[in-house]
């Protein structure tokens, strides 16, 4: 029935398309729901499924010719930076954290059913961390024929692990871990002032440390493994490459594997760079290589103060190494700068120095094994220079898009990321990508894992959920933790006007900070709120104990529509840190100083 | 005037400047204050600060008896005093001490090896932080402009309050309002040698010896949480549980958190009562109790008992009856203004019956109170979906209602529970126990799942939940939740990870970390 009224209104291309979903389809879905869906969003799609339709098309001819569907696609490139409407690809353009929301929820999930039989794979996922792991699994769980490709480059310095990806292995868990091992140098000293009798002249044994890390993070491989045998995930260690748009080639130990999947799922995330100086790759180390640095790091400089720059230089102080951290113009870029400058603050009262304005020119090794680091000061020209006994490059992170081959495919890159739209689906309609790989998105191991479920069930559970990118809360594990959710300041101010927001701030000082005298100088708080109306809050900022366990409910309020006044009805939980966010009284707009006066009443 | 200007973006305190200036707020010269507010703790000190704030003219009596041990303090009530402050502080003794241990699976070359926390010292820390808020209290009444007289007040008439000054002499001021926030203390058992031989957790902060082998009588929030942080300093409670721990809070939740203090050895007596307290000739004392299940009597030495089996609100001292001010046990009933059964006397904090007794709880009502009184504002207090915090070593928060709760008023088939155990990445090199860190969302089945009660048990409950109890006052829903992008790695991202619901069956315990 449905097929009739199909054939009357549209092209028999079209049919043919549908046709062929419909019939194949696994889902629950019955075919007539299926094909309500598709009338009901055509028009809005025609532009999209013509897309796919061409390059269904393309690939069909492409077996007798030999070419790949590029041409058309060929084109787009050269318009990328502008809007190319033609082929749907840059709608809607949602830039991280102003994304337009009502856009992307008023366009209609397109449905691209998976095709059983003509391919290996449903769905082959390129790269196993934590997006591509998440996307894999939840396929498999609705019934998807699906590999995951996963490989690891060495470091220069010859550093490799397992599976799971960035997170796991050289990301937040070891990072997590070596900040709390920092902490609980500081708890000794702490229990000592609150009475135990604890010798607080301590040291900490790195390779002992690293030893427990290294042999946690295998055991969440393990587990990882575990867990892909279980889901029936098949698991490929190599690396993958694209030879036309529904064929990838997977360089393993003892040779070459050819696959071809219905559905790709580009998840192979970043890499940090090294800067272009002397000396940079074979004296320098990265983050991926700290956590499992078979020698303690020393006086190290940390160059670059993203979060992972200050969170490395603040655990090595922690651990009772001398960081440095060279900055090249801001700290903590795309964070609100108030907050940034109270870390970097809160850092230096701590015994870290900033060499500001400062680029490195070379490094050199000298006769007695340590690191002679050549800089320059940006401002006054000044050449300057220091021996360290370990340099870590944290000056930015770079997307792996150079072994894929996307030209095969005809996937455009944007720099070293890919670009996709508000169904992470990159200009071929049947090649997604998820996680750090993505052009504009946060980069962040929740963010990649909920993508890559959210693509998973759109694509094969009939789920018409798509990711929500805005208003994704972050922490830096700094030693004073900052965590936030929503707009900067800065971002309020641009985005609506000062005149229109209200920013209320306080100090505050913690319960526990008082016996072992830590200092309370940095600790505080701000909302970013709606000025006037029902005064919604637009983002919220913390700077102190625990910030990211305090940020997340809250993250789920501003999700909820938190406003002012319902924020300071919400009774406190005392004592806590977390309920300075219901005592925010001080507005900056008073000009009132907001250090706290009392304590508890 | 610098603090209206701050909050004038709020729709209510432009209403509020307006009334004050219209003059509509009150007639002054009649009596001698404009407020009378007896009880110098959280709520009595909110209102007395915020009613001055808007020009009224506030007098606050504040009186602490000593206990039975002869243990007094200064300004500021319970909370600062004798409760959720040097609570917190001994509670974040014990975790210090927990993570020296941690600290060297994390390569610390400490030595933790017989290590022993210092009671004397640790009592004068915590001490010295009292005092200083005292401290700071005082000074803040005095530059805020309230008056401020250590002494017992009571009612002469519905307008006048009686009290002695330090130098003897008999006052009567007359009020226009007066604010009850006198506030509780806890109970004795009307037993043989309860009050002569056994402390409350109004002297266990400041007590001079350290306490030894205790035992804790009493399964509320206090006494778990005594029971706990004397365990973390290495000392040696008993729980003896009348009927059931944690009576008011999810029934799940609290069998758990039993569950994890067993398992860090504290022993529970359980359906059982005391009996009869002696000291012995080697100066212990010799505990008699009764399991009232079984109906066998054993007994016990302990070197400290400390009676936690509630608090009584302190309306003795007041005369009510001179005001006819109508009361519920020990308690003073309130309407939903505060107001007791004299129109112009209301009560805040603990004194009042039926309400979380809860520091915050006080301060915000005290503080609207005032702003009502003398602001002309119309904002009442919100009783509902306060959060609360249990400070046992794994911390126990939650927001909203109890599993319980909801099945009464929604009826089970309209309620789905989301459940499961995880593990804190923390917890992984030290080898903690995460055999009891859990939480569970309680929802509405049907629509977006409007969230009725979130729960959790785990590191630093309190700042995980705070954030979740705006979200709850904001109509968070299990749409929403599960939409929130975790914060990784944390144990809040829990929340957010939520999918196995007990009606499904499926086995909450987590399997993987990372995806």
């Amino acid at each position: 029935m449905s097929l009739t009224l199909w054939n009357s209104r549209f092209s028999v291309t079209l049919v043919r398309q549908h046709a062929t979903i419909l019939m194949s389809s696994t889902t629950k879905t019955s075919a007539a729901n299926s094909s309500h869906y598709i009338l009901n969003n055509f028009q809005s799609q025609q532009r999209r499924n013509q897309t796919t339709i061409m390059d269904k098309g393309a690939r069909r001819t492409s077996q007798q010719s030999g070419r790949n569907p590029g041409k058309t696609l060929q084109t787009g490139r050269n318009s990328l930076e502008s809007s190319t409407s033609d082929t749907g690809l840059n709608v809607p353009p949602f830039n991280h954290p102003h994304c337009d929301r009502q856009a992307m929820y008023q366009q209609p999930v397109r449905k691209v059913k998976p095709v059983r039989g003509n391919y290996d794979y449903d769905l082959v996922v390129i790269g196993g961390g934590s997006g591509g792991l998440s996307c894999a699994k939840e396929a498999v769980a609705h019934g998807a024929r699906v590999a995951c490709l996963d490989f690891v480059k060495p470091t220069p310095l010859g550093t490799k692990w397992g599976v799971g990806g960035t997170c796991v292995n050289v990301g937040c868990i070891p990072k997590k871990l070596m900040h709390q091992a920092a902490l609980l140098g500081e708890a000794v000293h702490e229990a000592a002032a609150y009475g135990w009798n604890v010798d607080d002249k301590i040291k900490p044994d790195w390779s002992k440390l690293v030893t427990a890390v290294q042999n946690h993070i295998k055991s969440v491989n393990w587990v990882t493994r575990v867990d892909l045998r279980d889901k029936k995930v098949e698991y490929i260690n190599g690396l993958g490459s694209f030879v036309d748009s529904h064929t990838i080639s997977a360089k393993l130990k003892g040779g070459e594997r050819t696959i071809t999947a219905q559905t790709f799922v580009i998840a192979v995330g970043g890499r940090p760079r090294y800067p272009n100086i002397p000396g940079a790759v074979e004296y320098g180390i990265t983050s991926d290589d700290l956590f499992s640095l078979d020698h303690e790091p020393g006086k190290t400089l940390v160059v670059g103060a993203g979060y992972i720059g200050l969170e490395c230089a603040g655990f090595l102080k922690g651990l009772g190494y001398e960081p440095t951290v060279m900055v090249r113009s801001i700290v903590l870029r795309g964070f609100d700068q108030q907050m940034a400058n109270l870390v970097a603050a809160a850092m230096e009262e701590r015994g870290i120095p900033f060499l500001r304005k400062t680029v490195p020119l070379s490094v050199e090794k000298q006769s007695d094994g340590r690191l002679l680091v050549k800089y320059e000061n940006t401002e006054t020209g000044e050449v300057d220079s220091d021996v360290f006994d370990t340099v870590l490059w944290a000056i930015g992170r770079k997307g792996l898009v150079d072994d894929l081959n996307l030209d095969n495919a005809g996937v455009l890159t944007h720099k070293d990321k890919i670009q996709v739209d508000c169904e992470e689906t990159t200009n071929v309609p049947h090649i997604y990508a998820v996680g750090d790989i993505i052009y504009g998105k946060p980069e962040l191991t929740p963010v990649a894992v909920l993508a890559g479920r959210l693509l998973a069930r759109r694509l094969y559970a009939d789920s018409e959920l798509r990711m929500d990118y805005v208003d994704v809360a972050t922490t830096v594990f700094t030693p004073l933790e900052y965590a936030c959710v929503g707009l900067s300041e800065e971002d309020a101010i641009k985005l609506y006007g000062a005149e229109e927001i209200e920013v209320f701030h306080g100090y505050y000082k913690p319960t526990e900070f008082f016996i072992p005298q830590k200092s309370v100088r940095y600790c505080y708080v701000k909302a970013v709120a709606q000025r006037n109306g029902e005064q919604r809050v637009y983002g919220l900022h913390y700077l102190g104990p625990v910030a990211g366990e305090v940020i997340q409910g809250f993250a789920a309020a501003l999700k909820s529509g938190l406003t002012i006044p319902t924020l300071m009805n919400t009774v406190g939980i005392h004592p806590t840190t977390a309920e300075e966010f219901t005592r925010l009284s001080i507005t900056k707009r008073s000009g009132l100083d907001p250090t706290p006066a009392s304590c508890c009443s | 005037m610098m603090l209206l200007k701050s909050l004038r973006s709020s729709g209510t305190f432009r209403s509020v400047l307006f009334l004050r200036f219209s003059g509509s707020v009150r007639n002054a010269s009649k009596f001698d204050y404009d407020l009378v507010v007896l009880g110098g703790g959280s709520g009595g000190l909110a209102c007395a600060k915020e009613a001055v704030e808007y020009g009224a003219r506030v007098l606050c009596l504040d009186y602490v008896k000593p206990t039975p041990a002869g243990t007094k303090w200064g300004v500021g009530g319970t909370c600062v005093n004798v409760g959720c402050i040097p609570k917190k502080l001994m509670h974040q003794a014990s975790l210090l001490g927990e993570a020296v241990h941690e600290a060297v699976a994390y390569g610390w070359n400490v030595n933790d090896r017989d290590i022993k926390p210092d009671w004397k010292k640790l009592v004068k820390v915590v001490q010295n932080h009292i005092k200083s808020v005292n401290w700071v209290t005082r000074v803040d009444l005095r530059d805020k402009k309230v008056e401020y007289v250590n002494s017992i007040g009571s009612f002469v008439d519905p307008h006048t309050i009686k009290y002695k000054t330090k130098q003897g002499e008999l006052k009567q001021p007359t009020a226009q309002y007066v604010v009850i926030a006198v506030g509780g203390r806890p109970r004795y058992p009307p037993i043989k040698g309860a009050m002569e031989l056994g402390i409350t957790s109004d002297d266990i902060f400041s007590y001079e010896k350290e306490p030894g082998r205790t035992l804790v009588v009493g399964a509320g929030y206090v006494g778990l949480e005594c029971a706990c942080f004397l365990k973390g300093l290495g000392y040696d409670p008993t729980v003896m549980v009348r009927s059931i721990v944690l009576r008011g809070f999810d029934r799940q939740m609290s069998e758990l958190l039993a569950a994890m203090m067993t398992d860090r050895g504290i022993h529970f007596l359980n359906t059982t009562i005391p009996m009869g307290v002696e000291r012995t000739s080697e100066g212990k004392l010799l505990v008699q109790y009764r399991n009232t299940t079984t109906q066998t009597d054993g007994s016990d030495v302990f070197d400290t008992v400390l009676w936690a089996i509630g608090r009584k609100g302190l309306i003795e001292d007041l005369n009510l009856g001179a005001a006819g001010v109508q009361t519920y046990n020990d308690k003073v009933i309130v309407d939903h203004t505060e107001a007791t059964s004299v129109p112009h006397i209301f009560a805040v904090g603990d004194i009042i019956y039926g309400r979380p007794e809860l520091t915050p709880v006080a301060i915000l009502s005290g503080r609207l109170l005032a702003r009502r009184l003398f602001a002309g504002s119309t904002q009442l207090m919100d009783y509902t979906d306060v959060a609360t915090t249990v400070f046992t070593p794994l911390e126990y928060s939650c927001v909203g209602m109890s599993e319980e709760m909801a099945i009464e008023r929604l009826g089970a088939d309209n309620i789905e529970v989301f459940h499961g155990y995880y593990k804190p990445t923390e917890f992984f090199i030290p080898q903690k126990s995460f055999r009891h860190c859990y939480l569970k969302a309680v929802a509405e089945v049907s629509g977006d799942q409007k969230i009725l009660g979130l729960h959790y048990i785990g590191p630093v409950a309190g700042e995980v939940i705070q954030g979740f109890a705006a979200a709850l006052k904001s109509g968070l829903t299990v749409k929403t939740l599960l939409n929130t992008v975790g914060i990784h790695p944390t144990t809040a991202e829990e929340f957010t990870r939520l999918s196995i619901t007990k009606r499904s069956g499926v086995d909450p315990t987590p399997a993987s970390c990372c995806s």
